[in-house]
């Protein structure tokens, strides 16, 4: 019983800072509706600003003051991440800001290694709270105490705020309709600079509050990334005491969960998050998104046509000059041109189900990893010939994708996207905890290709016949009755249901498509690569493909290809310096806010302007 | 469909690049290796060991290179992706004009290389990945490991807890395949020499991702006489904060594998832990010898003073320069046969590039934690030989895939 309580504080001391951290998360997501991956940025440099701080200010009026500074710190941080890269984008398509944020955590990321350095720095201790009380006899840190006090102080504040303030009533009206809100005269850009102020400045304190707990480090963005955006979702988009709530459920589970069940630590919350969505699909206090609030933003997109013989000239011209690369280009450049590939054939695959679907999946690496294990346990396994086994691994990744399909097609909008994700992450961590089988992250090593594909001129030519093949295909599908359907469930749910179009049906089939194509890439590339590791469905990887489909242009055919080509080929020259990730983000940032419409959209907005292009080409 | 345009225009200016790099490099009559590693990912630990790198090629160079060249490193950051890893590989070998590679600390990356390396024939000298499975059961012979293994270090540490009147045992490590075989290895070792002792508890929290207060209940409620502790970095640091502060450590004997090397250690400051028994790299308290003149060079040249890496990067460049000049030539077989049974001396004293596994006879420090100014130091320390803690041969065969 002792133990119990005592287990039950630590988690409500661990709720501290996921709780602050989330619920500026869901503020800003409320209101400005922007899923802000930065957040867990934010955090981590509360943190360092906190270490900082609290190594000038004496005392413990310079502990606690260096918490609350480093809040405001973080808060200005979030008035210029929103004012110079968020506002310009706005009017963007849907989501299209979350590449703007991923951007900005990439310059932070270098600005942070920059100014703090490589090595961890240890949180200072809080004056006074040093040492343990006991309660019942079980020894609790009396920061933990601290904490215990504080987050609710804080969460009433916050609640104060929101229902007692004017600022508050603005903000609950903006999270229910902003456009009404606007309509009343309301400075909407004023209204959303300040949530993401004070978002910003949450997400701050949390990383300064948990400094006597750990530290601060280069990696604590990541790191909380994923639980953050577990609690928001466990508790309803928008909603501060769903927040609360999710964080504290999170937490105490978790410490049950290294107790009871040690090795559960890393799917737990997902586990957790899958079952209250398939309860509550909004999660314990959201509301049911309004339709269409997700849909069509900005400019509606035009209709879909064949590429004109002209384009069709450049695309055949283009490809045989790719096929002569091996007589031209060093094996480098061919060993080169097959990742490109191969990450393109990976981006088309998603922007198939988000462009084409409108089905925003946030964990699609589940299916390009999931293909590559495919092939290499059955290689490692049962010596299936490789030509066997490049056909049967995307079978197998196609039925990956219709089982998740199938359970999280009952969500929409964000709620769909991170309940994929959580898919994707249960996936992840089967194959990372069961090591006896998949190797653990220590991998499947020597799945080298049959010895007639081994010389690398050959598996280039199969590489390109497949995805070239693969990502026609797909847009094939597209221009078919049956992408037509899908176009009809993803616009308008409802009338396409009454045309008789049994759209569910049609988009878990889009799903088991695009995991299929997904599979495809992923064979090719455990083939190329000769070995398969987990990093190859983790989150970041599904994180590539969604930015690059999300540059390249979501509301054009060949979003996905052109970014995925442009992406890699940035990377490939960026990698080079040492500050490439400063680099990137800034370019990442720069293409967000000169081309809102993807890079395919706006040169093909160019190209009209200019003449170059009628309007009807791709 | 901007893609083909792009692609060529790509394409155009790879070719283009290649074409000058390659005429640059050629030029020159460096010995080239490929060194491949986390620089951004692992920023604290890369660092010192490219300086441990820069330092050694400094020493060789002005002794006249290898075989009358100078030798150079192309250094390359692989973001800590295998994928990634093998395609740099490839670009080293076939555009940088590389003869060999070398690098990495994370397990996945250099088993990516390894088996990538087995494939075209080219050799690798992992340096710091510590995954048994290198040499063992994914060993080949491309792959050489200069690190004592992960299995040699746990093996060091469970002969000195064999020493003690401990009989129950708790562990925690972090939950991938590092800390599984820490777990492993000190489990099997430890029963080996003792068979009377029991494990009542195994902790495995995520990587970088401890809940410590949780952690230190769970090990506190299983009672142990003593831990076993292989988390580190950022989670070291909470289970140390967590564990002191709820009296986890009092009276127990705690082992601590990489616990006593400076990367780690050096972060705790005084909240460094009192008394575990640990491996590590006490550079504070040599001053003779080889190890000696290694840390006064390393504090000149750079006015910092050496990590693990430090010294890892240094003898990755002796071993390398030394296979090379063995071999005589820049040939990939001839390096492979030269690397095997290589001898050389280092700081850490006469290692072996062993026949059987490609495994090199590198030892490590075994000492006890203390905190001395401030700082957290390793005292009672001892250098102990790798080829004293390897399985028998007939182990090693059996667990080796045949060359």
């Amino acid at each position: 019983m002792e133990l119990f309580i005592a287990q039950i504080l630590t988690g409500l001391a661990n709720a501290s800072s996921l709780f602050l951290v989330a619920c500026g998360l869901s503020l800003i997501f409320g209101v400005t509706r922007i899923v802000n991956f930065a957040h867990g940025s934010l955090y981590m440099i509360g943190a360092y600003t906190g270490y900082t701080l609290m190594q000038v200010l004496p005392g413990a009026i310079g502990f606690w003051g260096a918490i609350l500074l480093s809040g405001v710190a973080v808060g200005i941080v979030g008035v210029l991440i929103e004012m110079l890269v968020l506002r310009p984008v706005y009017k963007a398509p849907e989501l299209f800001q979350l590449v703007a944020t991923f951007g900005v955590i990439l310059v932070i990321q270098d600005l942070a290694l920059m100014i703090w350095g490589p090595e961890d720095l240890l949180g200072p201790r809080a004056p006074g709270l040093r040492g343990v009380v006991r309660i019942m006899g079980e020894p609790i840190p009396k920061y933990d105490i601290a904490l215990l006090v504080i987050t609710p102080v804080i969460a009433l504040a916050l609640w104060y705020l929101m229902t007692k303030t004017r600022m508050g009533v603005l903000v609950r009206a903006a999270t229910q309709d902003r456009e009404m809100v606007g309509a009343l005269g309301v400075n909407q850009a004023w209204l959303f600079t300040g949530v993401f102020a004070l978002g910003s400045a949450l997400a701050g304190l949390g990383g300064a509050l948990q400094l006597p707990k750990g530290g601060a480090d280069l990696l604590m963005d990541f790191n909380i990334l994923a639980p953050v955006f577990v609690v928001v979702v466990i508790g309803g988009m928008g909603s501060l005491p769903g927040a609360y709530l999710a964080a504290i459920i999170i937490s105490v589970l978790n410490v049950f969960g290294v107790t009871y069940l040690p090795q559960s630590t890393l799917v737990l919350m997902f586990v957790v998050m899958i079952v209250v969505l398939m309860i509550r699909p909004y999660g314990l206090f959201g509301r049911e998104e309004v339709a269409g609030e997700h849909g069509q933003v900005g400019e509606p997109e035009r209709p879909i046509k064949p590429a004109s013989p002209k384009v069709r000239g450049i695309i055949v011209t283009g490809l045989c000059a790719l096929a002569l690369l091996p007589v031209v280009g060093s094996t480098y450049s061919l060993v080169f041109v097959t990742d490109m590939l191969i990450f393109c054939l990976f981006a088309a695959s998603l922007h198939f189900l988000l462009g084409t679907g409108g089905l925003v999946s946030f964990g699609h690496a589940a299916y390009f990893g999931g293909g590559a294990y495919v092939a290499a346990l059955l290689i490692t396994y049962s010596n299936t010939p490789m030509e066997l086994t490049f056909m049967l691994a995307p079978i197998g990744a196609g039925l990956v994708a219709l089982v998740i399909g199938w359970v999280c097609l009952r969500l929409t909008g964000v709620y769909f996207a991170m309940l994929t994700l959580a898919f994707a992450q249960l996936v992840w961590s089967l194959v990372f905890q069961w090591g006896a089988v998949t190797g653990g992250d220590d991998g499947l090593v020597n799945i080298w290709p049959a010895e007639w594909l081994k010389p690398t001129v050959v598996y280039f030519y199969f590489a390109l016949i497949f995805s070239v093949c693969g990502i026609l295909l797909m847009r094939h599908v597209q221009h078919s009755p049956f992408g037509y359907a899908l176009r009809a469930a993803r616009d308008s749910q409802r009338q396409a249901e009454a045309t008789g179009i049994n759209t569910r049906q049609i988009q878990l089939i889009a799903f088991g498509f695009a995991g299929f194509m997904g599979g495809i890439a992923g064979a090719l590339f455990v083939f190329s690569k000769g070995s398969v590791f987990p990093n190859e469905l983790e989150i970041a990887r599904s994180f590539d493909a969604l930015i690059v489909v999300f540059l390249g242009g979501v509301k054009t055919l060949a979003g996905g290809v052109v970014g995925a080509g442009f992406f890699k080929g940035l990377e490939e020259t960026l990698l080079r310096f040492e500050y490439w990730r400063l680099l990137m983000g800034i370019l990442i940032i720069f293409i967000v806010i000169a081309a809102p419409e993807g890079i395919a959209g706006s040169l093909r907005k160019l190209g009209e302007r200019l003449g170059l292009k009628k309007v009807e080409d791709q | 469909m901007k893609r083909n345009t792009f692609l060529k225009g790509l394409l155009g200016s790879l070719a283009f690049g290649s074409l000058s790099l390659g005429t640059a490099l050629y030029a020159s009559d460096a010995i080239v290796v490929g060194e491949i590693n986390h620089y951004k990912r692992m920023a604290a630990f890369a660092g010192p060991y490219k300086q441990g790198i820069e330092l050694g090629l400094e020493e060789i160079n002005a002794a006249g290179g290898v075989n009358g060249r100078p030798l150079e490193f192309i250094f390359r950051d692989d973001q800590g992706e295998p994928g990634e890893a093998v395609k740099i590989a490839e670009e080293l070998m076939t555009r940088e004009g590389a003869v060999m590679l070398t690098g990495t600390i994370l397990s996945n990356v250099g088993l990516a290389i390894s088996s990538f390396a087995a494939e075209k024939g080219y050799v690798y000298l992992a340096s710091e990945p510590l995954a048994d499975g290198l040499v063992w059961g994914s060993g080949n012979a491309y792959t050489f490991r200069l690190r004592a293994s992960t299995y040699m270090q746990a093996a060091m540490l469970a002969e000195a807890a064999a020493k003690t009147d401990a009989v129950k045992y708790a562990t925690i490590a972090p939950n991938y395949a590092y800390g599984k075989d820490a777990v492993a290895a000190f489990k099997s070792a430890l029963t080996a020499l003792r068979p009377d002792v029991e494990f009542v508890a195994e902790q495995w929290p995520g990587v970088f991702k401890i809940d410590a207060g949780a952690e230190v209940q769970a090990l506190e409620r299983a009672k142990p006489d003593a831990i076993y502790n292989v988390t580190f970095g950022a989670d070291l640091a909470k289970l140390v904060r967590e564990g002191t502060d709820r009296g986890l450590f009092e009276g127990r004997n705690v082992y601590g594998l990489l616990s006593g090397e400076p990367e780690y250690l050096d972060p705790l400051g005084d909240e460094a832990p009192e008394g575990w028994v640990v491996t590590g790299y006490p550079w504070y308290d040599l001053k003779d010898g080889a190890a000696g003149d290694f840390v006064k060079a390393y504090q000149a040249k750079y006015d910092d003073y050496p990590r693990i890496g430090s010294l890892v990067g240094y003898m990755t460049a002796q071993s390398i320069a030394a296979a090379l000049s063995r071999a005589g030539s820049t040939e990939s077989e001839a390096i492979r046969a030269a690397f095997e049974g290589l001898k050389l001396s280092t700081p850490m004293g006469e290692i072996e590039y062993r026949q059987i596994d490609n495994q090199s006879t590198a030892g490590a420090y075994v000492g006890k934690t203390t905190v001395r100014d401030g700082k957290g130091v390793m005292v009672d320390w001892e250098y102990k030989d790798g080829a004293d803690y390897l399985p028998s041969d007939d182990v090693v065969r059996s667990l080796r895939p045949a060359d």
